[in-house]
């Protein structure tokens, strides 16, 4: 995949730039797109009557329209753009959790969760938290959840690829389980759409999570696509402008969805940076865009491998993990290997990725992480490659 | 300033062999310090008669520059008095922080000792608070404060 002439970034820099699980770098016609908005499309969206604001809200409603054919949503009203995944996550919690759990039933995870699909969880009182387990080979353990699952479940909350160890969850299997209780199942997608082809009408899920950061799109929005029913049935999040359809002094009602859960004026701009992002994407295709990945992934571990004294905490299979690789050198700390990698012009993220219990779970305090996107490189592999040789020596672990 | 002046052979042998961890029989000072964004951890326990630091204990879990500085610090301050203590604690800080160099390129460590191995730090300043957690875990010791020290 030669797409790195698209980005402006990396034609500036020599950066190895192997943090695109963290955020993604953005190419031209993001870039374009949200410049050209700015200078001659901008307006507030939903609410003049003028010319300008009629257009901006046209387009606005046309990044929703490509996002719901990016994923298959069967309407463009099941797009609600949020802050990003975070947001959304907070807003199932609360909203599909929160107002309808009662103390005693339960809300299954894993033990790989982002904190974003924990933190928001533990805020429910009296809810019980349980948390599916890894196999040997860091793939969801299916017995493991099995086991955590009873009548009282009522939600299965679950990364649709993890950000740490690249695994890829079946999602399939877990809809499967779900429906034996008539569970909700969650995904966050956050790094499972940047990656793969999603169409929420096969993937098993009722609920799907992502930030468009992730996906070559800008910072401030994300999405969360649901089942209409379901969407219909939650209460909005946030009140405020633009959610609402008659307000009184004392109550109000809600705009149909998607507007009742898009209080205030949104990221307009950012909505349509995601589309371009989602037009980028479509056209590289999603099947390109995985198996550039799926190569590079497994080209970085077969390198990785003739490294003495890497770890790398993730599967081996390539079919059920993406471009996410954590790993550790010997007994340097992650945040030094960090260090002499950025001074030999390679960026990995180093520490807990915002997984702490996950790092308690393999027993390591942190790990460094290299991740790619489209524009990732084998040379940057190899850079890769050779500041973790250099980093042995200086540590004197090169035995 | 490349990696080397980073990683001095001085850090790396306090980080593999860090001083001072076993435990202390009397505490009369203890603290907990910590950097949430990245993880390094320092536990440090003091004895302390008049105002002489007679005995330390540092323990802690992190990155070379955090360890090899609680290290490095333990070694710098055990048997001081509490007035040299911050003598030290300000140079320390002027080291990490001020673009005015403290240390004598001449007379290397004749300013603050072993504690120049962390004078390379300051040109990679997201490592600065790695070095710094130590002695503001430190402070809190000293000032009896029970929250946990952090420097992020």
């Amino acid at each position: 995949m030669d797409v790195r002439s698209d980005f402006p970034i990396l034609a500036s820099n020599n950066l190895a730039f192997l943090d695109s699980a963290a955020s993604s770098q953005k190419p031209e016609a993001v870039i374009a797109a949200m410049d050209s908005m700015l200078r001659s499309g901008y307006a507030n969206v939903h609410r003049g009557a003028y010319r300008l604001s009629a257009e901006a809200t046209d387009a606005y409603e046309a990044a929703r329209a490509k996002v719901a054919t990016f994923i298959g949503a069967s309407s463009p009203r099941e797009v609600i753009f949020t802050r990003g995944t975070t947001t959304a996550m907070n807003m199932l919690a609360a909203k599909w959790g929160g107002d309808r759990l009662v103390p005693g039933d339960n809300v299954v995870l894993s033990v790989m969760e982002h904190h974003a699909n924990l933190v928001p969880w533990q805020f429910l009182k009296g809810v019980e938290l349980r948390f599916a387990n890894l196999t040997d080979d860091y793939a969801l353990d299916m017995d493991s959840l099995r086991s955590q699952v009873d009548e009282r479940t009522r939600i299965i909350s679950i990364t649709g690829m993890s950000n740490v160890l690249g695994t890829i969850t079946p999602i399939d299997q877990i809809r499967a389980v779900a429906d034996t209780i008539g569970a909700t199942v969650i995904v966050d997608g956050a790094q499972l759409v940047p990656h793969l082809q999603v169409d929420v009408r096969t993937l098993g899920a009722d609920f799907l999570a992502f930030s468009a950061h992730k996906m070559l799109g800008p910072t401030g929005i994300g999405v969360l696509w649901g089942r209409m029913e379901l969407l219909d049935e939650m209460e909005p999040f946030e009140g405020g402008g633009e959610m609402i359809d008659e307000v009184g002094l004392f109550e109000s009602t809600w705009a149909p969805v998607p507007h009742k859960f898009e209080a205030g004026t949104p990221p307009i701009v950012e909505a349509i940076g995601l589309g371009a992002a989602v037009d980028y994407l479509t056209n590289l295709g999603m099947d390109a865009v995985r198996k550039h990945d799926a190569e590079l992934t497994g080209y970085a571990l077969d390198r990785l491998a003739t490294v003495p004294y890497v770890t790398v905490y993730g599967p081996t299979d390539l079919n059920i993990r993406g471009g996410a690789i954590s790993f550790t050198l010997g007994d340097i700390h992650p945040h030094d290997l960090s260090t002499i990698l950025d001074e030999n012009g390679v960026a990995v993220r180093a520490g807990h990725h915002c997984a702490r219990p996950l790092m308690d779970h393999l027993g390591i305090p942190a790990t460094a992480r290299a991740s790619f996107s489209v524009y990732s490189s084998a040379d940057e592999v190899d850079q890769l490659v050779a500041g973790l040789e250099l980093a042995a020596k200086l540590f004197g672990i090169d035995s | 300033m490349g990696l080397d002046s980073l990683y001095k052979e001085v850090i790396l042998d306090h980080y593999r062999n860090p001083r001072n961890r076993a435990e202390l029989a009397d505490v009369h000072r203890h603290a907990d310090g910590n950097n949430p964004l990245c993880g390094d951890k320092i536990s440090l326990e003091l004895t302390i008669d008049g105002d002489i630091v007679t005995g330390i204990a540092v323990r802690g879990q992190g990155c070379s520059i955090s360890q090899a500085a609680g290290s490095l610090m333990s070694e710098a301050i055990k048997g001081k008095d509490l007035q040299e203590i911050a003598r030290l604690r300000q140079l320390f800080a002027t080291m990490m922080t001020s673009d005015q160099s403290i240390v004598d390129p001449e007379r290397p460590g004749a300013v603050l000792g072993e504690l120049e191995a962390l004078a390379g730090v300051k040109a990679f300043p997201v490592r600065i608070k790695c070095a710094s957690l130590p002695w503001a875990t430190l402070d809190v010791a000293l000032a009896g404060n029970a929250e946990p020290a952090n420097t992020d």
